[in-house]
């Protein structure tokens, strides 16, 4: 659906996308994670033809971009940074204008397409009122609403929950993962990791303009090869399972052990009570920090050769890109 | 995409509220002439201005001589500036060429719709000014008789006589050819607009520039640049009016004006098509 191959752009001297092989497959939900200024929004710019690469190469459905981007984009709905409308008039007025703006968006069934992707993302009942009246989750919606108007096949969203109270998340996740199942691939980006947990199959992680990370969800957050128990007889638990135990807090115990079941049988024929047991996983914030370096809106005192000689010999041998 | 732009320019409450004030400006003017009956000495004021006492149905070649040196420029510029610039900083550029919206067509398609505006505007200038100058001035001895006399202000001849067919024609060459001056000026302001991040800075530097050369026209030391000054020729219509026609200046702002339009289009188009969009 999405390849890049050493996708690169830079302004002036500064290098917001660095040597990107992005890999998004069909059907996928692929959450593009990264901080504030990793060069996301760059990225997906660039995806969409508003930004031109210094150097390598896109494909988008298949088709290269910007060349062939007249062909692909009608097939793309897309939401970059904020959602925007004209502010003077209403949201179906709006969807209208924009609908009419470009080839693809047959006239006998705007109306009724019109209905229904308000509908979709919970503005069926808008009335005529100007969307400089909306409030900021309804110009989400009505951007959300934008993208979906003519049910397309890929869907790139940059921060879509902006601004959206936790029912609105909620609704709009259900909304992806109801579109994805009837067949469109979705890609988003995000800085929040409990989205991109919640919704992706496919994460890919964002650090600096590299792609530092790209893999299914599953795989990232395997076991650890630990469990974590509970107990009402903490000690004797302990003193059973001598040498496997790696941390104790309280009676909870993480025991380095692959089989759970295994654990539990033998703890129970020693007459110990076990009020919970389960895998230890990774989550997404562990593989995410232990990925990226800094937060990049933190402004450190510079200390240029220390900081450029740790960056330099490429630190991922993680990176499970496309060739 | 250009009905989508015509759209946009035609529900947009602010084009009314332009549009509103140019008619206003010859309404003004005309009750003050009304009321008063003091013409400008001759040589001074706007054109026409006097001849319109005679005869109110000239009043909108006194109309568009009124509105033409600063007030319609400064609209064209303010709108030109914003077609681009305004739209980035919305944010509805990036979604309408993610849409997709060819960058070569959305500039035509803005060019078209500035045209649009400044039919629009003159039009309703003619129309109001008409009015005004009929029913506040009177159509006078003058045109008794069905015939139209060209004003002695601007004729060289005083006293020659044309048939009112022929000035609606002259008024629709006059019209033509202020709209394609008007062009000029919204090739200017949108070529800044494809360069700045702001539609006030595109309009400023739109207005900067007519500022500049209309100061330059009347500079007798910068006689060597006049005849490529981009407001140099803007009065030429005003020869519309002269008996016979006097073609020469027409001509030639009308060629310069072409010049400037091709020139600056291809610069915004070059401009516009190779930029990044960041907005």
């Amino acid at each position: 659906m999405i390849t890049t191959v050493d996708l690169t752009k830079r302004y002036g001297r500064t290098l917001a996308v660095d040597e990107v092989n992005l890999d998004v497959r069909e059907g996928d939900r692929y959450g593009l994670l990264g901080p504030n200024g990793s060069g996301k929004t760059t990225l997906v710019r660039m995806l969409l033809a508003l930004v031109y690469a210094t150097r390598g190469s896109i494909e988008v459905l298949g088709q290269p971009v910007p060349r062939r981007a007249h062909e692909v984009l009608p097939l793309i709905g897309a939401m970059v940074e904020s959602p925007a409308a004209y502010p003077h008039l209403s949201g179906r007025t709006n969807l209208a204008l924009f609908d009419a703006a470009g080839p693809g968006g047959r006239r006998g069934s705007r109306r009724r397409r019109i209905e229904q992707a308000l509908d979709r993302v919970g503005l069926a009942g808008i009335d005529r009122r100007p969307v400089k009246a909306y409030s900021l989750g309804m110009r989400q919606r009505l951007g959300l609403a934008a993208a979906l108007l003519r049910e397309p096949r890929l869907l790139i969203l940059d921060e879509p929950t902006n601004g959206l109270d936790p029912r609105g998340i909620r609704e709009i996740r259900d909304l992806m993962t109801e579109l994805n199942a009837a067949g469109t691939t979705v890609f988003l980006s995000s800085h929040l990791l409990a989205e991109v947990e919640q919704l992706c199959t496919r994460v890919g992680v964002m650090d600096r303009g590299r792609l530092v990370l790209q893999d299914e969800l599953a795989t990232l957050r395997g076991p650890t090869g630990r469990v974590v128990l509970s107990t009402s007889d903490p000690e004797r638990a302990h003193a059973v399972l001598d040498g496997r135990v790696e941390s104790r807090e309280g009676d909870r115990l993480v025991v380095r052990h692959d089989d759970p079941a295994e654990l539990n049988a033998r703890l129970v024929a020693e007459d110990i009570r076990v009020t919970s047991l389960g895998r230890e996983h990774r989550s997404l914030e562990d593989v995410v920090l232990e990925a990226t370096t800094t937060s990049s809106d933190r402004v450190d005192e510079q200390r240029p050769p220390a900081g450029a000689a740790e960056r330099s010999p490429r630190s991922s041998g993680r990176i499970q890109g496309a060739p | 995409m250009i009905a989508v732009e015509l759209a946009k320019l035609f529900r947009r409450p602010r084009m009314y509220v332009i549009v509103g004030l140019l008619c206003l400006l010859p309404f003004i003017v005309a009750i003050f002439l009304a009321t008063t009956r003091i013409p400008p000495p001759p040589g001074q004021g706007g054109a026409f201005l006097s001849a319109v006492l005679a005869n109110g149905a000239l009043y909108p070649a006194a109309a568009m001589a009124l509105v033409l040196p600063v007030f319609l420029p400064v609209a064209v510029a303010v709108l030109a500036g914003d077609s681009i610039a305004g739209e980035a900083t919305t944010g509805t550029l990036r979604y309408l060429l993610i849409r997709p919206v060819g960058r070569t067509r959305l500039l035509v398609a803005k060019l078209i719709s500035m045209i649009a505006f400044v039919l629009f505007a003159i039009a309703m200038v003619v129309v109001t000014s008409y009015l005004t100058g009929v029913l506040m001035l009177g159509t006078g001895a003058a045109n008794t008789g069905g015939v139209v006399l060209l004003p002695p202000d601007v004729t060289s001849l005083s006293g020659d006589v044309i048939s009112p067919a022929e000035f609606g024609l002259r008024i629709l060459g006059t019209i033509g050819y202020i709209t394609l001056s008007m062009l000029g000026v919204a090739a200017i302001a949108l070529f800044l607009s494809t360069l700045a991040d702001s539609a006030l800075g595109a309009a400023m530097g739109a207005l900067a520039v007519l500022v500049t050369s209309q100061v330059l026209v009347t500079l007798d030391a910068a006689e060597g640049v006049k005849p490529y000054l981009p407001t140099r020729y803007w009065l030429a219509w005003i020869d519309f009016f002269r008996e016979p026609i006097f073609w020469r200046d027409i001509e030639r702002g009308a060629a310069l004006q072409l010049v400037y339009v091709a020139v600056l289009l291809g610069a915004a188009w070059a401009n516009f098509k190779t930029r990044d969009v960041t907005s």
